[in-house]
């Protein structure tokens, strides 16, 4: 498993790297952490000529607590698991965080690729539409900022222009008192989701969203309304509704509906008891 | 004796002969990266190979074009098959008697074969040069069932074969079929069948898998023209073999060729077959006059070389009301892929699955195996089992449970009426065995005891109670096994693999100072002989462990041997390193005697000396001994103190195993939880208890594997669907138990030392282990039997079909 | 492509080379530096037989290109021996209690078990198992590569000695 060859490019500026995306258009593709798209190219699944790693950029770093929480774009799942002030003001991510494939891909694995690639089987892009995060992109036009919850296309497709880099997550801090639980069946470590949910429960709110049960993630309205009104098989039966598994190696469609309806009950169990 | 002379069990410690947990002489180097692999070899211009494989499972190969990739910098040359013909290697024979393509002659039988061999200067030149290489196919209907395989109007795979009628085990009747193996007195076992009081039948899938050690296969070939030898260091667990086979094939003098075999990153039985990538380094080394070099991925290791079990087993089993087996019936559908490159002893196509009556007298029994061609890649190898063994004790062990289902009796005292009894060894099988000791009610009895049977069974009850009455949502199984498998292969009269007998070897040479080299015709992949077989030489000569060096590997230095796997390497090297050891202390002996001015008679062994009997203070030790060898000249007796032993076993040794697994089950989503798991084995003598103990673990962790998700699987193109670690399933430390060990010591009574071998047997053990716990669990809702994997989804479908989910 | 210019310190050593930008770091250390401690097992980041620890951080050497490694400080398991050359006390530990049998995956295990302990120096077995998953062993069962790293972490906060 040998890579195609490219030209290697290590901007140090946001400015510097959508220039770079200008020039080589659809030639090149932005890396970040990479355990997403290196495998596709030994695998020469994807072959770009140009490699633009974005791990020299600043300004893709950091984690601030404001008035909203912002992560940029190149925070490690491994930094993101290790910041005591996020897991106090949003507990949900490091439980989620914990659950994506092992050590070492999460001291690599960013945040921000784990949300742009649009994989469907990612953790991250569900969780973010469950807690109404927005992206922030720059693009040689400026920036701009897309909700979670419009992002997702289908898979690999998503809002994203070629010619924008994803660099910061914007996530409203959740009201005092809610409850979280990030739940996920797999096989084995570093598996993919058989079916996940993520839930967040207040008291009069609630959001539900689902992963690696369609070709996106599932943020279901009508499940979190539900929810919010307290029916819960009704929430769950809302967004049963939405998703649209298919047969693979994980088992046939029909074993993950079921099993989809199980873990997010029992997720939102597990919300609910967390809720003050 | 005086104060200064040690006692006799603190000279023995001081050995770290047999039975001492010494600690592995290996380790040193492996724990700072100082191990010595194939892909850490590196020769002055050394070039990289690298295939072009078959993307069609079945397909004729119309045309390649490979212009482009040769005019790719650094690409030195590309082989088809075209241009292996001349040399008479396009073809090579497989261990099976069959013949394999090395590069695709015309058409492709599996996904994933080779196609043509690249050699460049560098790894990443040669895979551009891959990329490059335009092959036509037309594609051809794909067969990927056994048993559709045999219908009249099946697509013929093996052109080659046509009109064949006899194959290398006998007669052919269809076209894809490879041959039928009976064992056993068919007619006497229907009879008993057809009047038995109880008669339970079941098709048992032993599912298709793959050994995949964590080091691929691969070689380095090095053709010196100047001294016409050829070298090749390669991940091979049977390196003698692979030189004669070698030298057959290419006409280069077996003096001429040297195989050595490195460290190697684990085999399990994947590295015992010869690989189209050998030959392929090997001619391109001979054309490019240099070192060639190649190492396969893990993808293609998957797809392409040798996998594990395909077994369909359809059993039938007779007993009486209470509980006693009168017969047993099999029909096995084998299915062996697009060429029979099976890795067993010439005379058993179906390696010794005739151990299929398990641990229990029956009296008559009636095994017919068939073999098949499909379009999925060839192989048939001993997963970490001897010959088909684990897929016999899969086998009887499921169909146990099954009878005991049918009886309506508890699985743990049907297998305990059944047992072979302690005084009915040396037993002979009905199908053709001879076992030679056991005592299988005592380690059932401490197995049941140990886990405390009863009160698992009275949890169960009350689990299952909860559970209807909606309580809980999960189940509980408890898993029984209890195995006999049979290792040490073995006697050259029935058994040799391509003519070659399967005796192996040990010669030992005692340094004048009172050290020590052992060569052996094994080699370790992990089992630790560099450290166990000088266990066993130092309580045999009486040399410390320590001052023992063992090196295997090197056909150059290394007596004639066939090598490692099928857990032969202590049943049989190891009684010939024991034997050699007794041709050296003979000697010394001799030597002992003529310096103590005694007769030969007059001195006797103790530990590490011969001492004149009755005047314990007169004695030579075996390092004076050594030296006086070399340095004195003694009336009749050559210099020097050498000896070779080749060691032809006169019978297998069966070891056994007793082991319980508690699994919970979680009805809802399938997911299972291996609560405890209990292994007492049973190797007769034990060597090093901690290098057994290792190889428990990590037998039932390869069987934890197997049993609850590792499968080579193909949809009905016949596409690889498992072909990387995301999809082929080797759990981690989080998804592995905790596991509990313990042992009773039956001696093997041929044995020179009284081992048996054990390296193997958790396996064969573990994986009916952790299957009967899963389908046990449903046992009380009318479940019999379900195949394995139990994955997430298969566990969840028993639960569906059993509409337990309302 | 052009080749790049690439620096970094391995094992204390400072080391310099040209590459080709789509150099995997694990055949820079193997080919171009012959640190051949780290190995190759699966290619696709789930084996961990290629671990190496890259400015404090357990990584795959399989997955990441050399110019992701720029300039950075990398220790393999050629690196954790002690300044005499005997062993150190992970490598120690897992002869003692056996936790390696073929070897092949005992560089990655090790050099991820050092930053474990780094990070967490009183682990209990549940972590021990949950901070070694991205590592595959295929002859041990994992049960004494545990008892290893919890003995190493025992000895390492200086409440056990190392055996001899």
């Amino acid at each position: 498993m040998i890579p195609g060859a490219f030209d290697y490019h290590r901007p140090t500026t946001l400015a510097e790297a959508t220039g770079l995306l200008a020039e080589h258009g659809d030639a090149a593709r932005v890396l970040a952490g990479g355990h997403s798209l290196i495998p596709m190219m030994k695998l020469r699944m994807a072959a770009p000529e140009h490699l633009i790693d974005l791990a020299a950029i600043e300004a893709l770093r950091g984690i601030a607590l404001g008035t909203e929480i912002r992560i940029g774009a190149m925070v490690t799942q491994a930094e993101l698991i290790a910041h005591e002030g996020l897991a106090a003001a949003c507990p949900i991510l490091r439980e989620a965080a914990l659950q994506i494939a092992d050590p070492q891909v999460r001291y690599v694995g960013t945040v921000g690729g784990n949300v742009a690639n649009g994989d469907p089987g990612n953790d991250m892009p569900g969780l973010m539409q469950c807690l109404g995060a927005r992206y922030a992109l720059t693009g040689p036009d400026g920036s701009r900022e897309v909700a979670a919850r419009d992002f997702y296309h289908s898979a690999y497709v998503t809002e994203r222009a070629e010619d924008e880099i994803l660099t910061a997550i914007l996530i409203p801090h959740p009201a005092p008192g809610t409850g979280y639980a990030y739940e996920k069946q797999k096989r084995k470590i570093g598996d993919y989701a058989t079916a996940a949910a993520a839930v967040m429960v207040g008291r009069s709110a609630a959001s539900i969203a689902m992963t690696n049960l369609a070709d996106r993630p599932i943020w279901s309205q009508a499940a979190g309304a539900a929810l919010a009104s307290g029916d819960v098989a009704g929430a769950v039966a809302a967004a049963l509704s939405e998703i649209d598994p298919s047969d693979d190696n994980r088992g046939p469609a029909e074993f993950k509906r079921h099993v989809a309806g199980v873990i997010l009950k029992r997720a939102i169990e597990r919300a609910r008891a967390r809720a003050a | 004796m005086n104060e200064m002379t040690p006692n006799q069990s603190e000279r023995a410690e001081k050995l770290k002969g047999l039975g001492s947990s010494r600690k592995r002489v290996e380790d040193v180097r492996f724990t700072q990266g100082k191990g010595n692999y194939v892909d850490d070899i590196k020769l002055p211009g050394m070039l990289f190979g690298d295939f072009v494989r078959s993307p069609y499972a079945h397909a004729r190969v119309v045309s390649i074009d490979a212009d482009a990739a040769k005019a790719l910098p650094g690409v030195v040359a590309v082989l088809t098959a075209a241009d292996l013909a001349p040399l008479g290697l396009h073809w090579m024979p497989t261990l099976a008697g069959d013949k394999q393509m090395v590069l695709a002659d015309g058409k492709v039988l599996f996904q994933g074969q080779e196609v043509a061999f690249v050699v460049a200067t560098d790894r990443y030149a040669a895979a551009d040069a891959v990329e490059l290489i335009e092959v036509e196919y037309e594609e051809l209907p794909v067969v990927t069932d056994p048993f559709k395989a045999l219908e009249p109007g099946a697509p013929v795979l093996r052109e080659d074969l046509a009109g064949k009628t006899e194959g290398a085990h006998g007669p052919r009747r269809h076209h894809n079929h490879i041959f039928t193996w009976e064992q056993g007195d068919k007619d006497a076992t229907e009879q008993v069948l057809s009047g038995a009081d109880v008669v339970a039948e079941e098709m048992i899938y032993y599912h298709r898998t793959h050994p995949c050690p964590l080091e691929t296969c691969g070689c380095v070939a090095s053709m010196d023209k100047v001294a016409g030898k050829l070298t090749v260091w390669g991940t091979f667990q049977a390196p003698h073999a692979v030189r004669t086979v070698a030298s057959l094939i290419s006409g280069i003098a077996e003096h001429n060729i040297r195989i050595i075999s490195p460290d190697i990153g684990g085999g399990f039985g994947n590295k015992v077959g010869v690989y189209p990538g050998y030959i392929c380094s090997i001619v391109a080394s001979i054309v490019t006059g240099k070192p060639v070099k190649w190492v396969e991925d893990r993808m293609e290791n998957l797809m392409a070389t040798a996998f594990a079990r395909d077994y369909w087993m359809k059993g039938r089993i007779a007993a009486t009301k209470d509980g006693k087996i009168t017969g047993l019936w099999c029909h096995v559908t084998a299915d062996h892929g697009g060429f029979d490159a099976c890795a067993d002893p010439t005379k058993f196509p179906a390696g010794f699955f005739n151990i299929c009556t398990g641990s229990y007298d029956i009296p008559v029994a009636y095994l017919a195996v068939d073999g098949v061609y499909t379009n999925k890649a060839p192989g048939g190898v001993a997963y970490r089992c001897s010959f088909r063994v684990t897929e016999a004790a899969y086998f009887i062990e499921r169909m146990i449970e099954v009878l005991a289902i049918k009886l309506g009796m508890d699985a743990a005292e049907l297998r305990r009426v059944n047992f072979i009894r302690k005084d009915q060894f040396p037993y002979h099988s009905a199908l053709g065995w001879e076992y030679d000791s056991g005592d299988y009610h005592t380690a059932w009895d401490k197995a049941l005891a140990a886990v405390g049977y009863e009160d698992l069974r009275a949890e169960q009850a009350d689990r299952i109670e909860a559970f209807r009455r909606g309580e809980t949502r999960k189940l509980m199984g408890i898993g029984l096994t209890f195995f006999t498998e049979i290792v040490g292969a073995g006697p050259v009269k029935n058994c040799d693999i391509l003519g070659l007998g399967m005796f192996d070897s040990c010669e030992i040479r005692i340094h004048p100072t009172g050290s020590a080299i052992a060569r052996l015709g094994t080699i370790s992949q992990g089992q630790g002989h560099a450290t166990t077989f000088a266990q066993i030489l130092a309580s045999e000569i009486g040399l410390p462990a320590d001052d023992i060096t063992i090196e295997e590997g090197d056909t150059d230095t290394a007596p004639y041997g066939l090598g490692t796997y099928g857990s032969r390497s202590t049943p049989v090297a190891g009684a010939a390193t024991a034997m050699a050891g007794r041709k050296i202390r003979a000697k010394a002996q001799m030597i002992a005697a003529y310096l103590l001015e005694v007769h030969d008679d007059d001195v006797e062994w103790d530990v590490d000396r011969f001492v004149v009997k009755g005047a314990p203070e007169r004695f030579k030790t075996m390092k004076e001994i050594a030296f006086a060898a070399y340095n004195q000249a003694i009336p009749g007796l050559e210099p020097g103190l050498e000896a070779v032993s080749y060691y032809d076993p006169p019978n297998m040794t069966y070891p056994f195993g007793a082991y319980v697994c508690v699994v919970d089950v979680d009805v809802d989503t399938g997911v299972t939880d291996i609560r405890r798991f209990y292994a007492l084995d049973d190797c007769g003598t034990r060597i090093n208890p901690m290098i057994i103990e290792g190889q428990v673990h990590g037998g039932l962790t390869e069987a934890l594997a197997i049993a609850m998700g590792q499968e080579i699987a193909y949809d009905e193109m016949g596409n690889v669907k498992t072909g990387t670690l995301m999809d082929f399933f080797v759990p981690t430390a989080w998804e592995t138990p905790h596991y509990e060990t313990d042992w009773t010591t039956t001696p093997s009574p041929h044995h020179p030392i009284g081992a048996k071998g054990v390296g193997e047997s958790p396996n064969v053990g573990g994986v009916p282990c952790f299957s009967n716990a899963v389908n046990d669990a449903f046992r009380a809702f009318g479940h019999v039997h379900a195949h394995m994997p139990h994955d997430h989804w298969r566990v969840w479908k028993i639960a569906h079909d059993l509409g337990l989910h309302g | 492509m052009a080749k790049t210019h690439i620096k970094m310190t391995v094992n204390g050593q400072p080391v310099e080379a040209l590459a080709e930008p789509r150099t995997l770091l694990i055949h820079f250390l193997r080919e171009e530096l012959g640190i051949t401690g780290p190995h190759i097992g699966c290619e696709t980041s789930h084996c961990g037989a290629c671990t190496v620890d890259l400015d404090g951080r357990s990584v795959k050497s399989c997955t990441l290109f050399v110019g992701q490694a720029q300039g950075a400080q990398i220790t393999t398991v050629e690196g954790l021996v002690n300044p005499d050359g005997s062993l150190g006390v992970l490598q120690e530990m897992f002869r003692e209690h056996h936790g390696l049998q073929c070897g092949f995956c005992t560089p990655g295990m090790i050099t991820r078990a050092h930053r474990l302990l780094q990070e967490n120096p009183a682990p209990s077995e549940e972590d021990v198992r949950f901070g070694m998953s991205g590592n595959l062993c295929r002859c041990t069962g994992y049960q004494n590569i545990v008892k290893a790293i919890m003995a190493a972490a025992a000895v390492l906060r200086g409440e056990k000695e190392a055996a001899e």
